[in-house]
């Protein structure tokens, strides 16, 4: 049916595509106006596209937007978690701080098992047993670690026992204070109010 | 063009940040566009729904591996594309089109495929419009429909068209050229 050349058939494509030169286009259109069987094959190829040029869009349907959201996967625990974290630096360094500090204050806790006590001049050591002599005033804080006490006379400071038991005569004076700690989260603390003793010397005055 | 570029953008920058109700105003502004590119590809409203729904699905879980110096639309429009592709082909029937059908004498495939794919002239001219459209388009073979819906549909420029189906540029102006020499031959010997 054509027998015009691959040429002018690829420059009518090429003329759809926009992609001619006006030079090409006078040429092409040249060509057509003496060439029936290329207009013909020109109109036939410009008629759908003319046909596609009414194409009406079709919209979403209704629900379509609430149609997607309910099909995402639910947001991460993780992620949620995450975001906690960003939104949350200085609490998260806190929490970070504290859990490592656990984990550290806990392995000494299991660690040490031994018996040990506060060094001062007039307590009296007998096995695992530390007994505050009556009559006598021991001077300082008293910790005990994995033994016994027996207080009979005055402590001038605070007595703490960790790990054992603590016995006090009728004549024991304690004048700061005096606890036991057997779990771990009483260690934690005293550990920590330690802690807090040390870095600000004032507050631990006051409580005093 | 780069306004709306940035909107989106700041809106993806949210969800990556894990706030998922941001996710829902990229839907909003892009779900007619969408659905209506899966509509023409696959043609029947509700696997236009699912499938566009399931590209809305697939860019969330994706959102990270987005390129934010690239269009959001490009993205998107490959994402449904593939999905659409995807669908077509497991539609396909994977009988032989020669095998006669059960229960009948001498009725092959092909009797049926005609029966269903190609219409008689005058039922085709009766047509209205936009559903003209839709039956020369289910008409077009696979290869060339994509191209076809994307270049005079959605009226893409050939560079977004190749971005968008990872083609080389040559290779989408001759399927190009294929679709409209194979729109000509079906309008033609209508």
């Amino acid at each position: 049916m054509n027998t015009c050349s691959e040429q002018i058939i690829q420059s009518m494509h090429a003329y759809l595509d926009g992609e001619l030169s006006r030079e090409e286009e006078r040429i092409l259109k040249e060509h057509l106006g003496r060439c029936t069987d290329c207009q013909k094959l020109m109109d036939e190829l410009a008629e759908p596209l003319a046909l596609f040029k009414n194409t009406v869009p079709v919209r979403a349907p209704e629900g379509f937007v609430n149609g997607v959201m309910a099909r995402l996967p639910k947001e991460k625990s993780q992620a949620g978690f995450q975001r906690w974290l960003r939104n949350h630096p200085l609490l998260s360094a806190a929490a970070l701080f504290f859990i490592l500090m656990s984990a550290s204050l806990l392995s000494s806790y299991d660690n040490d098992q031994q018996f040990s006590v506060t060094k001062q001049p007039n307590l009296i050591v007998e096995g695992e047993t530390v007994i505050v002599p009556e009559g006598e005033v021991v001077k300082g804080n008293v910790v005990v670690k994995n033994g016994a006490l027996r207080v009979e006379g005055e402590v001038d400071g605070d007595v703490t026992v960790i790990h054992g038991s603590k016995y006090m005569a009728s004549t024991a004076v304690v004048t700061g204070k005096s606890e036991e700690i057997d779990e771990v989260f009483d260690w934690l603390w005293y550990k920590l109010k330690n802690m807090l003793k040390d870095v600000m010397p004032s507050t631990g005055k006051q409580d005093d | 063009m780069r306004y709306l570029n940035e909107i989106v953008n700041k809106k993806i920058n949210e969800v990556l940040k894990g706030d998922q109700d941001a996710f829902e105003e990229i839907v909003t502004l892009f779900q007619h566009r969408l659905y209506h590119l899966c509509y023409r590809m696959l043609g029947n409203a509700q696997e236009a729904e699912d499938i566009a729904q399931e590209a809305f699905v697939r860019a969330y879980m994706n959102i990270h591996s987005f390129d934010q110096k690239r269009k959001f639309s490009t993205w998107i429009y490959r994402i449904a594309t593939n999905l659409c592709i995807d669908r077509i082909r497991k539609k396909k029937p994977d009988y032989y089109l020669d095998a006669e059908v059960p229960g009948t004498e001498g009725l092959d495939m092909y009797s049926q495929l005609a029966a269903a794919g190609e219409l008689p002239e005058d039922e085709v001219v009766k047509m209205e419009t936009q559903e003209r459209i839709q039956y020369e388009i289910n008409r077009l073979p696979d290869k060339y429909r994509s191209v076809i819906i994307l270049r005079y549909i959605e009226e893409l420029p050939l560079q977004e068209i190749a971005d968008v189906l990872e083609m080389p540029l040559g290779t989408v102006k001759t399927r190009v050229h294929r679709g409209r020499e194979a729109l000509r031959k079906q309008i033609g010997t209508m």
